[in-house]
């Protein structure tokens, strides 16, 4: 009974879209990566170092959309090195996205104990606060969950539409897709296979570091370690659960989200008392996966993902 | 008739070292507006090599490339595409899961233009399409067309860029002899639109249907330039072979028992390719059984069911009057069944196992080799330089990767494998594939051999010349249904074409059994 | 660019590389030091003193190398057939629970007796816990990488509930950790007064029976073949599924045993923070051994001493140690990039 409640209460809707909103940033560039052939495993790695960086700009004194642009940027990089030694050099996508994560996790901790060597607890920031979008807001439950957000949840509701435009609707998105079913037919049309996925991996990666800062910037108001916590491996998941789409991404970012809030509140019922906290903890994990059984029968993978291209050869 | 013919594309004097090996040397090749030239040459001639530098995949070592006068940059892959010089590729250079539509605007668009301006592409498809009688939905996922169409848009895609020079390499491998008039067709509308074409091929019959000149490679070398109207089949052949080609002499079988059999044979569907509809086949002692076809028609399927890696839905294979329950590629081994197979890179060998770990690929288990789960490297060695003596595997020693050896070599090793256990059986998928003309001879006198000894032999082959020349009985595949076993010299090739087409099946004709 | 195999690889080309990486490595970790503000002689000095620089030292570096070597064989196990266990960290948890839940007086039995049961079980549990991903990968065509992955987090979960329930330990002051082992049920020292306990000769042990089982067992036949050609090996008769099923038995049962070593050998009881992050470490070693058993030995002592050496590094010169974990990264970029060049040649065209 409890639970029916909650399900309808605003400020369960709110906090489910709230946990979702990091998802989506990195679930989107995951999809970018994926759809372009790249299996991006450094994303764990590189939410981490945006959720850092990000932070830490605005911390040292800039702006808080400045602070997500140094985010994106580091994600960046992070790509940059990432796509380096996948595409050309075609290494193993695994490998090299496991070792991108532990670069970006340890150099993000020690970029953290030599920024701020004496702290106990880690100091705030003025995070992201929410933002009513007028007549929208005053809509019942809908307009407190949905647009009493921070102006970053909104950002990543646009770039579901953007990704959804640019993939379906212009030669660049056709391109990226192309590279990830077939690169021979992207490369025999004069494309640069190696441009179009580094550029894609370079892209994904700035998101996923946009959705770590999400963390820092707009869900909570400080940097903390082991944050990130997984909602990387969970992001992988939820790509192959929305079959590689944009909009069917974003359904299951939020769905995942609201068992997540669900699981949350639950706790704190008479329920919860009797289950130990650690099940409900479980939850998204166990949910991920089998999120991955029940796609894995359905799921169009793209055709060329994880697989290296490598010109002149047949 | 031009009277004063403009030059569409000139290759200069091209020449392209690999190491040691000369894969072009100093090759000459000119195109003219409307003509068609043909590049004939077997496999390893050069003609693949000579295609990547016009597409500046290769840098040439020397030579320069022309397009109407314009020479164009080496080693720009974009050079060549922009000067009007489009290629169809002999595997199709498609993506599966897009739309027809989508794979021939790919890369048409600067990358950056805001849309992709479908409604005109579409159009602009249709109207080609219905100009050079191209026919093909434009919303038609590719991975759900068949080879022939996926032909048709690999050209749709070249026309959709106004390419001037249209190139081909081995359009007809996966056609039918009817689609390839449908080809001809299509190419005879191209040309009187002023396109010029390179058509390569080793197919004597269709470079003389089609070609106004006819330009031999051999070892990388250019062995000559003749008008079609002045030469003939045997003549190119002697020249794009170096001697006369002689057919294998074959004297008439004496078949015996059937040793293996398909009985009404179905198997599922795999994504477009069809599986097998009630196939019944018998293979008998002493006897080569050939199975002619486009690719893509329920090969794959038949030599699967026999090799043991596909069960099928119904229908059972029987082998020595037996009907088999459990079949894996272990039991089809065991049973005494040489499997050599379609792709000997892919499923044949493995790249980095030397070659002793390769001889004992299929037999690692049988006691010659180990026991109790332990392997006996010094046998296994001895059954590999065996092999190696035996048919001549050209290579360092028996622990080189098998990566390393050519292509002739590794199928004289994989040919080794499976003969050495004198096998009562043989599935022979496209065993000459992709080798020069001395390993074809080798692998059809093993083949023949082992028939004399009293095997029964199924070859499965696209090559229709191949299958006329070694099989006893052919049958024909289309569609996933086999015709009914035709005798040596029963049918013509053109006749063949018709049940290659699909032809045959829809007239009542009693399935063989 | 494109890459062109090269036939037959010089000793230079063989050696230039990795040595390359390996500089470039030392390069970038010295820069990394100069900006906390040391000098990366010293730094290096330390963190060489530190590993190997006393018996202490030593002692410490093998002990810590001991789990390392039983993840990194798991991983090399496992990577070698394609197999893509990433849940090494979750296995070692499942090893370690069984020494805790067999060795803490359920079994009053002397240590020849009860040593064997435990690593069996540990072996055991390790194994079944990889089973559930082997399956889904098997069965269902589900990625093993994200599958186990997430395993981690599951199964430490599952550990925490375990500690502040049933396996508290009534004397551990509200602590969430279990009760000690039995004597019976810990790990002897190799030598009485060294802090090195058999766990280490185990691991080396280990180290050369899968070694031996690579190169001269079927299984370890058909393990490789798996990895570098599935579908040959499907063709030629190898039962792909069973093979690599079997190999994630055997790699669960070797992260496993990092788990009873350090509980049994060194910890004497379970704690959350019994591993830090050896399962993935693990990863590293298995790939700086190029997968091969008996370098993963050297590879986890390298590893180790980094570990044990930045530790000490970072009280003396006010380094954080996080520096060794950057290292490692770097290294195993570098490294995998190195022996790709190794065995192809970068041409421009």
């Amino acid at each position: 009974m409890e639970i029916i409640e909650i399900l309808f209460t605003a400020s369960f809707w709110a906090a489910a879209i709230r946990i979702a909103s990091p998802l989506i940033f990195a679930t989107l560039g995951e999809l970018i990566c994926e759809r372009a052939g790249v299996l991006n495993l450094g994303i764990e790695g590189i939410m981490v170092a945006g959720a850092f960086a990000g932070w830490m700009a605005v911390y040292s004194g800039t702006g808080l959309w400045t602070g997500v642009c140094v985010a994106m940027i580091v994600g960046m990089l992070f790509g940059l090195l990432h796509s380096t030694l996948t595409v050309p050099f075609g290494l193993s996508q695994h490998v090299v996205g496991l070792g991108v994560t532990l670069l970006a996790t340890s150099s993000t901790y020690y970029a953290y104990r030599l920024a701020l060597p004496e702290v106990t607890s880690p100091p705030k920031i003025d995070a992201f606060q929410p933002f009513e979008i007028p007549i929208l807001s005053d809509i019942p439950l809908l307009g407190p969950a949905l647009f009493s957000q921070t102006p970053l949840t909104y950002l990543a509701f646009v770039l579901v539409a953007v990704v959804a435009v640019v993939l379906y609707r212009t030669p660049l998105g056709l391109a990226v897709r192309a590279a990830g079913e077939n690169p021979a037919a992207v490369a025999a049309q004069g494309l640069s296979v190696t441009a179009i996925r580094m550029g894609a991996v370079m892209a994904g990666s700035g998101l996923m570091a946009v959705g770590g800062a999400f963390l820092t910037m707009s869900a909570f108001d400080s940097f903390f370690f082991e944050m990130v916590n997984g909602r990387g491996w969970i992001c992988i998941a939820l790509v192959v659960f929305g079959s590689w789409r944009p909009g069917k991404a974003l359904l299951g970012a939020v769905l995942f989200a609201a068992f997540d809030a669900l699981q949350i509140r639950v706790q704190q019922t008479s329920l919860g008392t009797l289950i130990p906290y650690q099940i409900f903890l479980m939850m998204p994990y166990i949910l991920s996966i089998l999120a991955l059984i029940l796609m894995s029968r359905r799921a169009e993978v793209p055709a060329a993902l994880m697989v290296p291209f490598n010109k002149g050869e047949r | 008739m031009n009277t004063a013919p403009v030059e569409a594309l000139a290759l200069d004097a091209i020449t392209k070292r690999f190491g040691e090996l000369t894969a072009n040397d100093a090759v000459s090749l000119s195109v003219n507006q409307g003509e068609v030239v043909a590049l004939l040459g077997e496999n390893g001639a050069g003609k693949t090599t000579l295609m990547n530098i016009l597409f500046g995949q290769y840098t040439a070592d020397s030579g320069a490339v022309r397009v109407f006068g314009k020479t164009l940059p080496p080693g720009n892959s974009r050079a060549a595409l922009d000067e009007g010089v489009g290629m169809v590729h002999q595997h199709f250079t498609l993506a599966d899961n897009l739309t027809v539509q989508e794979n021939i605007t790919l890369g048409a668009r600067s990358l950056f233009s805001p849309g992709l301006g479908r409604s005109a592409a579409r159009a602009r498809i249709v109207d080609l399409s219905r100009k050079f009688h191209l026919s093909v939905s434009p919303d038609a996922r590719v991975g759900s067309l068949s080879v022939g169409e996926r032909q048709r848009v690999e050209i749709l895609k070249a026309l959709y860029r106004d390419v001037r020079i249209l190139i081909l390499d081995e359009p007809t491998a996966v056609l039918t002899p009817q689609e390839t008039d449908d080809l001809f067709a299509t190419l005879r509308l191209a040309i009187a639109d002023g396109l010029s074409i390179i058509f390569i091929s080793h197919k004597l019959h269709e470079v003389m249907a089609i070609a106004d000149r006819v330009v031999v490679l051999r070892h990388g070398k250019m062995i000559g330039g003749v008008d079609t109207q002045d030469t003939d089949k045997n003549a190119l052949a002697a020249m794009m072979m170096g001697t006369e080609a002689t057919p294998p002499k074959v004297s008439p079988a004496t078949p015996g028992a059937a040793l293996l059999e398909l009985r009404s044979v179905t198997t599922a569907d795999v994504g477009s390719v069809p599986g097998l509809k009630s196939v019944s086949l018998a293979l008998q002692a002493g006897q080569i059984v050939g199975l002619a076809g486009v690719s893509g028609n329920g090969q794959a399927a038949i030599a699967d069911v026999v090799g043991g890696l596909l069960h099928p839905a119904s229908g059972e294979l029987v082998l020595n009057q037996e009907a088999v329950r459990r079949w894996t590629p272990r039991n089809a081994v065991q049973s005494g069944i040489a499997r050599i197979p379609e792709d000997r890179h892919k499923t044949g060998t493995i790249a980095d196992f030397d070659l002793v770990e390769n001889a004992i690929l299929e037999r690692y288990k049988a006691p010659a080799f180990s026991k109790a789960g332990w392997l006996n490297w010094r046998k296994s060695r001895a059954f590999a330089d065996g092999i190696i003596d035996k048919y001549d595997v050209r290579c360092p020693g028996a622990d080189t990767p098998i990566r390393l050896l050519s292509g002739g070599n590794m199928q004289k090793l994989i040919l080794g494998r499976v003969l050495e256990a004198d096998p009562q059986i043989i599935l022979a998928n496209q065993p000459v594939r992709g080798l020069d003309i001395g390993a074809v001879n080798y692998v059809h006198s093993q083949l023949l051999a082992a028939r004399a000894r009293g095997a029964a032999v199924l070859l499965i082959s696209e090559d229709l010349d191949e299958v006329m020349a070694l099989a006893d009985i052919i049958h024909v595949i289309a569609d996933g249904r086999l015709s009914p076993g035709f005798a040596r010299g029963e049918m013509t090739p053109a006749q063949l074409g018709l049940w290659m087409a699909g032809q045959g099946f829809d007239k009542g004709v009693a399935h063989a059994s | 660019m494109r890459l062109e195999p090269i036939k037959n690889p010089s000793l230079a080309r063989k050696i230039v590389p990795p040595v390359i990486a390996l500089a470039a490595t030392i390069v970038i970790a010295s820069l990394l030091a100069m900006v906390a503000g040391a000098n990366p002689f010293s730094v290096f000095g330390l963190i060489l003193n530190g590993a190997f620089g006393s018996k202490f030292a030593i002692l410490e570096t093998l002990n810590r190398a001991t789990p390392l070597i039983f993840t990194g064989l798991a991983v090399a196990v496992a990577f070698r057939a394609k197999f893509w266990n990433i849940g090494a960290e979750a296995q070692l948890y499942a090893g370690a629970l069984m020494a805790v839940l067999l060795g803490t007086g359920v079994l009053p039995w002397p240590s020849v007796a009860i040593l064997p049961v435990i690593v069996v079980a540990a072996v055991l549990a390790g194994a079944l816990l990889l089973l559930v991903p082997a399956i889904l990968k098997t069965r269902f065509g589900v990625d093993e990488v994200v599958t186990t992955l997430l395993f981690n987090f599951i199964f430490l979960l599952f550990i925490s509930m375990l500690l502040e329930g049933p396996l508290k330990d009534p004397m551990g002051m509200g602590w969430p950790k279990s009760a000690r082992l039995i004597p019976e049920a810990r790990l002897p020292r190799i030598v009485e007064g060294l802090r090195l306990h058999w766990g280490f000769a185990l691991a080396v042990i280990a180290a050369i029976g899968i070694w031996i089982l690579q190169t001269r067992s079927t299984l370890g036949y058909e393990m490789r073949a798996v990895g570098l050609n599935r579908d040959a090996a499907a063709f030629a008769g190898i039962p792909v599924n069973t093979v690599l099923v079997k190999t994630a038995l055997l790699s669960g049962g070797l992260a496993a045993l990092a788990g009873f070593s350090e509980v049994a050998g060194l910890k004497g009881s379970l704690t959350l923070d019994l591993s830090p992050g050896f399962g993935y470490t693990g990863i590293i070693v298995a790939m700086l051994a190029l997968l091969n058993p008996l370098a993963v030995v050297v590879a986890a002592l390298f590893v180790a001493g980094i570990f044990v050496g930045a530790d000490s590094m970072s009280r003396a010169a006010d380094v954080p140690t996080y520096l060794a974990d950057i290292m490692l990264a770097t290294a195993l970029l570098l490294m995998v990039l190195a022996i790709m060049l190794t065995r192809f040649r970068v041409v421009r065209d």
